[in-house]
């Protein structure tokens, strides 16, 4: 697309990657599973960045404690994404405000955008992963 | 244009790969080309050759299968996503191929447009 660029490498492309976290960490397998991918996405030096909207806030919230659903806690790997160079983390208002939530509650730093805010930023995109 | 697709429901309970295949299909009626399919999520029981549906329905699988030695497509299965739900090289059906998560990336790279299907 006409925003490519390609870095000093030549040939590669630097492409802005979003990925869009819609349900809740547990009860499907959605919130684990892309996690997966964004860590693999991670090692291709793209630009990448990860919105959280709908249930999907759930997924960044502090003090999950899954012992008793039988379920990895995977939760703590959110933290770890600033290792992999993955520091965009966006969350949607009004999905924070519908569930009582603030950043406060979440287990990582993220910015906080109205719906607007954010309809903007996904049109600046390359991909648009939903899961 | 190039288009990269993903999967990520399984066959009949969801109507995403219904509709990959739909669009799939339009696309290259169009002239367009398919960088990849790529399978993920429950998207990857789409490649299981067991796959029987009753006598009146589509197969699913087959129709990917069609597909793709029509038009040489590319279609990948996740192979973390595929072990977990025990999709492994000796029940794919032909066509399709197990790779990893990188061939996803790649195809979000490499591909003008990634379209993805999903609940």
């Amino acid at each position: 697309m006409s925003d490519t660029q390609a870095n000093e490498g030549g040939d590669r492309k630097v492409k802005r990657f979003m990925f869009v976290n819609r349900k809740a960490p547990y009860g499907t397998i959605y919130a684990l599973e892309a996690l997966e991918v964004v860590l693999i996405g991670a090692a291709f030096d793209q630009d990448v960045s990860l919105v959280f909207a709908d249930d999907g806030v759930y997924q960044l919230k502090k003090g999950q404690q899954t012992k008793g659903i039988g379920q990895k806690n995977f939760s703590p790997t959110y933290r770890a994404l600033e290792d992999y160079d993955i520091e965009k983390l966006y969350v949607e208002r009004e999905s924070l405000q519908a569930r009582g939530l603030s950043p406060d509650d979440l287990l990582v730093p993220v910015r906080v955008l109205g719906s607007a805010e954010l309809s903007v930023l996904m049109d600046e995109q390359d991909v648009l992963l939903s899961f | 244009m190039k288009f990269g697709i993903l999967v990520n429901e399984g066959p009949y309970q969801h109507q995403a790969s219904d509709s990959a295949y739909q669009f799939a299909v339009a696309a290259l009626a169009k002239g367009h080309q398919i960088y990849r399919v790529f399978f993920y999520n429950d998207g990857v029981n789409n490649a299981n050759k067991l796959t029987e549906p009753p006598q009146d329905d589509r197969n699913i699988t087959r129709q990917w299968s069609t597909l793709a030695a029509e038009h040489r497509l590319d279609m990948v299965v996740c192979v973390a996503a595929g072990l977990r739900r025990g999709i492994k090289a000796e029940i794919l059906a032909p066509g399709f191929n197990i790779s990893g998560l990188g061939q996803l990336i790649q195809a979000g790279i490499e591909a003008d447009r990634l379209v993805v299907f999903g609940d």
